[in-house]
């Protein structure tokens, strides 16, 4: 367990260095979150019709993909880790008495906990100054803040289980590039980031409440701008569960099957 | 001008030598701008306009700076990916070559699986034009691709300033996607539906409004003031300073050579 | 041909610190400090020379390369280069020379080396004739004629080197800047690349300036050597000034027919002896090598002898330790 506290600290450490980057990072995404909520803004002025969600939530939810961006990003890669598939030193590795899944597992973690860190509470601060309607605001209820912060934990897990497969199948491609291609393209499409999934069709809705993505950006964020009920939140967690406990496991399975395969061949 | 399509063919060549992932990136290329494309359709289902302009107006600005966006990724990669050059080191060589630093930068990178994006471009913009009735004339078509060129040369201004910067530092080069890809979003709309600051910086300061918001005022009839229709000439002007600023750049190279 | 007067540069670096208190600490409060990597540099090079640049890591060596490639201005102090400061004229400047850094490709990497040549004979646009002439000669001397073909990235590190070497040279440099040429080459690839550069040097007149930590790259290839260390210029001279200096000793070893007689020399030290073979060292400050010989020859019958000199790499690191560089 303290190999993984250090590698986990040391990465935070590391991360922590990029403070421009991290300036970089704040303006960028606040410029971002600003002008997609003008864009929704202006859509909502054309309809006066009431719609699954209101203008208000959804400034909230933009703020909040902005602020945590870097916890539900899937193109977010680790070369280091790439490298070490690709060049075949994955071997020293395997010489280590540390079970790789953890450790690779408890390194992305750390990744983009010590990014998020960096830049949520400035952006959220700063957008907690703006006016109205753009202002960020605490939820009403403390249950909401305890809801939220356990299922954006939950989520978290949920992206970094499903990077894992994308590590893990380059074992067999030998290229980050599909997956990765892949993955980011239809995961954040159907967890809600190009467009809000209330706001979706009906099927393309349902669609995405069968697959995992909602459940790491879209499902914390509704619940904190209220969009989703506690009753409801409630049951998503156990949903979440499910993912992690389905995906951790086929993850840790085929990293197995996949060294197995390593070792055999001698690569 | 001879030797940048020697640069064109020579790279395009290496590309060719990694099939399978030019395949896979350019695909990628196309279906990440799609959904987002895919995106805005869906958003006009529930509302009727943005800023009053209607799905086939606002895929027409949407199509005209990404058309522009991909064009200028693929033909000014190496400014735009110009860190990592610093980082190599292989600045000095550009340096130790009997050619402008501008053409050897250029020249130094491009990005061919952009073919992707362009050519969701495209598909948008027949998409646009078939449902919008527009009489056609020659300068109507001029105009067309003028806008396109401004668009190319504003990002390539971009880019040049990006790199600039990464002569002084290679931390945080990122807020120039705020002007890049955060300009390219910004411009998928017409300028109208934003505040009022935003929509002035980016006339006058970045003036992607000259690129296709302007212009198509007047295109789609939405103002009578034909001197609309030349405002992407302004925006290709937009090159010169940033020509100026590499060239500084440049010149404080030489002087700390990080 | 090359003039350099009182040259010298200063780097601004940014601390660097451990710990997560002190990396918060330079987040907010980065410290500075200065690094001369040049110091009062002059020197004076000829057309023709062949110039060792030595001294170790961090020197000031690679600074000094790059403002006389023009790639960095000096704080102060001219250069010279064939009448042109290489940083106020680089494109007049650079037509005149070619660089090639060991360690990065100045070649693309995945097209045959043949299409680099080409892409090149445009870049500082070469004559057809000169191109062709250039290109037969250096396939020929540098035996490239089989790797023209093949992509860069399969070339072995040799090979790569012997096609880097060739490419810096299409277009007639009047001087050729080479960093650390042989660095991670195969025995039989350094050879190459040095014979090469000689042949260069004696038929084309190329002046040559090369950076280098193998000294027998020094020793096959330059009559003269600048040393340089924190950013000064420690010494400038021929190699054998620089042994005659600091190698005041020498070895024989001498073989002769079976005796005891006594052996006891002034300025001299035997270091090993048996019946038939003795190793002396000797003092050059108080006797000379054939005085040494004449004396043995008058008590042995002798069958063999070999001197030998201190090697150069030993003579580098005193050289290093006296100046505690």
């Amino acid at each position: 367990m303290k190999a993984y506290y250090s590698l986990f600290k040391m990465t935070l450490i590391k991360g922590l260095q990029y403070r421009i980057s991290a300036l970089a990072g704040v303006s960028t995404q606040f410029f971002f979150g600003f002008m997609f909520i003008m864009v929704y803004q202006a859509f909502y002025l054309s309809n006066p019709a009431t719609q699954p969600i209101s203008l208000r939530e959804l400034i909230l939810i933009v703020w909040l993909q902005q602020a945590f961006l870097v916890f539900i990003m899937l193109w977010f890669r680790d070369s280091e880790i790439i490298n070490l598939i690709t060049t075949g030193n994955i071997a020293y590795e395997l010489c280590r008495p540390t079970d790789i899944y953890n450790f690779w597992f408890a390194k992305l973690i750390a990744q983009r906990l010590s990014r998020a860190i960096l830049r949520c509470f400035p952006i959220l601060l700063i957008a907690a100054l703006l006016p109205f309607p753009y202002k960020f605001t605490l939820p009403d209820h403390l249950t909401t803040i305890i809801l939220f912060f356990l299922t954006l934990i939950l989520g978290l897990i949920i992206i970094v289980s499903i990077s894992m497969l994308i590590y893990i199948s380059m074992f067999y491609t030998m290229s980050p590039t599909g997956s990765l291609l892949m993955f980011s393209v239809l995961g954040e499409f159907f967890a809600g980031l190009t467009i809000p999934i209330p706001l979706m069709p009906d099927f393309l809705r349902n669609l995405t409440y069968m697959l995992p993505f909602r459940y790491a950006a879209d499902l914390p964020f509704r619940i904190y701008a209220g969009n989703i009920k506690h009753d409801e939140a409630i049951i998503s967690i156990g949903i979440q569960l499910f993912w992690i406990l389905l995906l951790l496991t086929v993850g840790k399975l085929w990293l197995k099957k996949a060294l197995n395969r390593i070792v055999i061949q001698g690569g | 001008m001879k030797i940048y399509f020697k640069y064109l063919k020579i790279l395009l060549k290496s590309q060719m030598e990694y099939r399978t992932s030019f395949i896979l990136l350019s695909t990628g290329q196309f279906f990440v701008p799609f959904l987002i494309f895919i995106s805005i359709f869906l958003l006009f289902q529930r509302f009727p306009n943005i800023g009053g302009w209607s799905l086939y107006e606002v895929a027409l600005c949407y199509s005209i700076i990404h058309i522009a966006f991909s064009l200028s990724e693929c033909f000014a990669r190496g400014f735009d990916s110009f860190s990592s050059t610093v980082i190599k080191g292989d600045f000095d060589r550009i340096l130790v070559r009997p050619l402008s630093t501008i053409i050897q930068v250029l020249g130094s990178k491009f990005e061919f699986t952009r073919v992707g994006r362009f050519t969701q471009s495209v598909i948008v913009l027949i998409f646009s034009l078939s449902n919008l009735s527009i009489t056609w004339e020659i300068y109507k078509i001029m105009t067309l691709i003028l806008m396109v060129i401004s668009g190319v040369f504003i990002f390539v201004g971009i880019y040049m300033i990006g790199a600039t910067l990464s002569f002084w530092t290679i931390e945080g080069l990122e807020v120039i996607n705020i002007f890049t890809d955060g300009g390219r979003e910004i411009s998928q709309y017409p300028l109208n539906i934003y505040q009022d600051w935003i929509k002035k910086f980016f006339t006058y300061v970045i003036p992607f409004g000259t690129v296709n918001y302007l212009p198509l005022m007047y295109l789609l009839d939405k103002t009578n003031r034909s001197i609309f229709m030349l405002a992407p000439l302004l925006g290709i002007l937009f090159i010169i300073p940033c020509i100026f600023i590499w060239n500084f750049g440049v010149k404080h190279y030489k002087s700390t050579g990080s | 041909m090359i003039e350099v007067t009182h040259l010298s540069k200063n780097f601004k670096v940014i601390k660097k610190v451990k710990g997560l208190r002190s990396s918060l600490r330079t987040f907010v409060n980065p410290q500075f400090s200065n690094i001369k990597a040049l110091d009062d540099v002059s020197f004076k090079i000829n057309e023709g020379e062949i110039v060792g640049y030595i001294g170790p890591n961090g020197a000031g060596k690679s600074t000094t390369i790059k403002i006389m490639s023009g790639i960095l201005v000096p704080d102060s102090g001219s250069c010279q280069i064939m009448g042109v400061t290489p940083w106020k004229n680089r494109i007049e400047h650079v037509k005149n020379i070619g660089v090639v850094f060991g360690q990065r490709t100045q070649l693309w990497w995945d097209v045959p080396v043949i299409d680099s040549f080409y892409l090149l004979k445009d870049i500082y646009k070469i004559t057809n004739r000169d191109f062709k002439h250039n290109l037969d000669l250096l396939t020929t001397t540098l035996d490239l004629s089989q790797i023209l073909t093949t992509p860069v990235r399969q070339l072995s590190l040799g090979q790569r080197m012997r096609c880097e070497i060739g490419a810096s040279l299409l277009h007639n440099p009047k001087i050729l800047f080479l960093d650390e040429p042989t660095i991670g080459l195969d025995a039989v690839s350094k050879l190459a690349v040095r014979n090469f550069i000689k042949t260069i040097n004696k038929e084309k007149k190329v002046t040559v300036i090369l950076t280098t930590h193998d000294m027998n790259d020094i020793e096959a290839l330059s009559n003269r050597i600048i040393l340089v260390g924190k950013g000064k210029i420690l010494m400038d001279g021929s190699l054998t000034e620089l042994k005659n200096k600091f190698s005041t000793e020498k070895i024989i070893t001498i073989d002769y027919t079976e005796s005891n007689e006594v052996i006891n020399i002034t300025g001299s030290k035997i270091l090993t002896r048996t019946k038939e073979r003795i190793s002396l060292s000797i003092d050059l400050n108080k006797i000379k090598v054939s005085e040494v010989i004449n004396l043995i020859s008058q008590k042995f019958e002798i069958k063999d002898i070999s001197v030998e000199n201190r090697p150069i790499d030993e003579i580098i690191i005193d050289l290093y330790k006296e100046y505690q560089v």
